[in-house]
């Protein structure tokens, strides 16, 4: 998707103010600002991107942080968050994998020859027990034995006795997403509640690790709850936020959901940015379909920060080479290596 | 376990008579029938899940930079 740079002398009050605010103060927008970025016509949207990018450049500079992630235990999730085909209580075709230890080594090298400076590992649970816990102590150990790659993970709801054991493994980055706004959360989620997702983000932090906490748009969700959700993220000051867009999955809940609107996307990308301007905004789930190749041009040119290169957990992304060359177009460096712990 | 080649027919998996989509019935012609048209464009941006030579629910593990989808009887396929 292109959005053309528009002739129109019509000025937003909403972007003045952003300008001033964020670009120049680095103060995020409320809540109710950031609804009105989100009700800006089509006819502002390449405004509103060029500002946005101009927060990123201004505020995190030009480097962009290239991550891959993986499953290392697919399906079978106890939980029932609607829009993932992960979990065992929808009829959906993903079957229950584990990845072996020697594959995931192989896939982290991949993953840093590609200039990546961070590798997910991901599980499809509640939270780890004692046997996923051994798993991944067993597989940070490996990793950082073949290849230099900052490993993150993404493991469900935490306690306090795990919290801690990752830190002290050299977890350097926990995601625990927020997905939605908490007025909508019980439309997407019954099975566990916002609070609890709020202890383990609030656990990370307080650990040390870095917190990086994502959204997950196009779920149905108003504008009114969209800025919600960005105000949300906002207030947990999360060193990086991962934006998806619903992918709709057969056998879940949220399958005929429609797909979101490329420009309604593209103007969600500004608006977080514009709430959060100086944390990292990558590119997660579902740009594919919501955006298509020209919009990943789009959205890095107006506020996103950092990329998941080559496939998501379950779904195929662009081929790696893709979203590099294009950043070698772009003249974005990807940023270095630096072990963080 | 055999290894198979990936993506040899329209649906996706193999030329076998199922869509590695949806796991209906595809008649494994070239090109897929109009029913399955959509399936075949989604597996472009997906693996299959079903094996299209028999219907089963495959094992499917997808990594950085492929897939591999194991069906219990037929064997495994990766891209």
């Amino acid at each position: 998707m292109t959005i053309p740079a528009h002739p129109a002398i019509t000025r937003y009050e909403i972007l003045e103010t952003a300008s001033e605010q964020v670009l120049e103060e680095g103060r995020g927008l409320t809540q109710e600002q950031l609804l009105e970025v989100l009700r800006l016509p089509d006819e502002a949207l390449p405004a509103a991107l060029q500002l946005a990018h101009e927060v990123r450049l201004r505020h995190c500079g030009e480097d962009v942080e290239v991550e891959g992630i993986i499953s290392i235990k697919t399906g079978g999730c106890p939980e029932d968050c609607h829009f993932c085909s992960q979990s065992g209580l929808f009829d959906s075709p993903v079957r229950g994998v584990w990845l072996d230890i020697p594959e995931l080594v192989k896939a982290a090298k991949e993953t840093a020859a590609t200039g990546a400076t961070e590798f997910c590992i991901v599980a499809a649970v509640r939270g780890p027990d004692i046997k996923l816990m051994n798993q991944i102590k067993f597989a940070i150990d490996r990793i950082n034995e073949a290849v230099e790659i900052n490993i993150a993970c993404s493991l469900g709801m935490l306690t306090q006795h795990q919290v801690d054991q990752l830190a002290a493994w050299g977890v350097h980055r926990y995601n625990h997403n927020l997905e939605t706004a908490r007025s909508y959360f019980p439309q997407v989620v019954t099975t566990h509640s916002y609070e609890e997702r709020l202890e383990t983000c609030a656990m990370v932090k307080a650990a040390g690790m870095e917190l990086c906490c994502g959204a997950l748009i196009g779920m149905g969700e108003s504008l009114e709850q969209r800025a919600e959700l960005a105000a949300q993220l906002a207030a947990l000051e999360p060193h990086e936020v991962p934006l998806n867009f619903l992918n709709p999955r057969p056998g879940t809940p949220l399958e005929n959901q429609g797909i979101m609107d490329g420009k309604d996307a593209l103007r969600a990308i500004a608006a977080f940015r514009l709430a959060m301007p100086r944390t990292v905004l990558r590119y997660a789930g579902g740009r594919e379909l919501t955006l298509g190749d020209l919009g990943t041009r789009d959205g890095l040119l107006g506020g996103i920060n950092a990329v998941i290169v080559g496939n998501y957990l379950t779904t195929l992304g662009r081929p790696a080479d893709a979203d590099l060359n294009l950043l070698v177009e772009l003249n974005m460096p990807i940023k270095e290596f630096q072990k963080s712990l | 376990m055999k290894t198979v080649p990936a993506a040899g027919g329209a649906n996706g998996s193999s030329n076998g008579p199922f869509c590695g989509h949806c796991g209906g019935p595809d008649g494994g012609g070239l090109p897929a029938s109009d029913e399955h048209r959509r399936c075949v464009e989604l597996l472009t941006l997906e693996p299959p899940r079903y094996c299209a030579n028999c219907r089963r629910r495959m094992k499917v593990q997808v990594t950085p930079a492929g897939w591999s989808a194991e069906c219990s009887r037929h064997g495994v396929l990766i891209r």
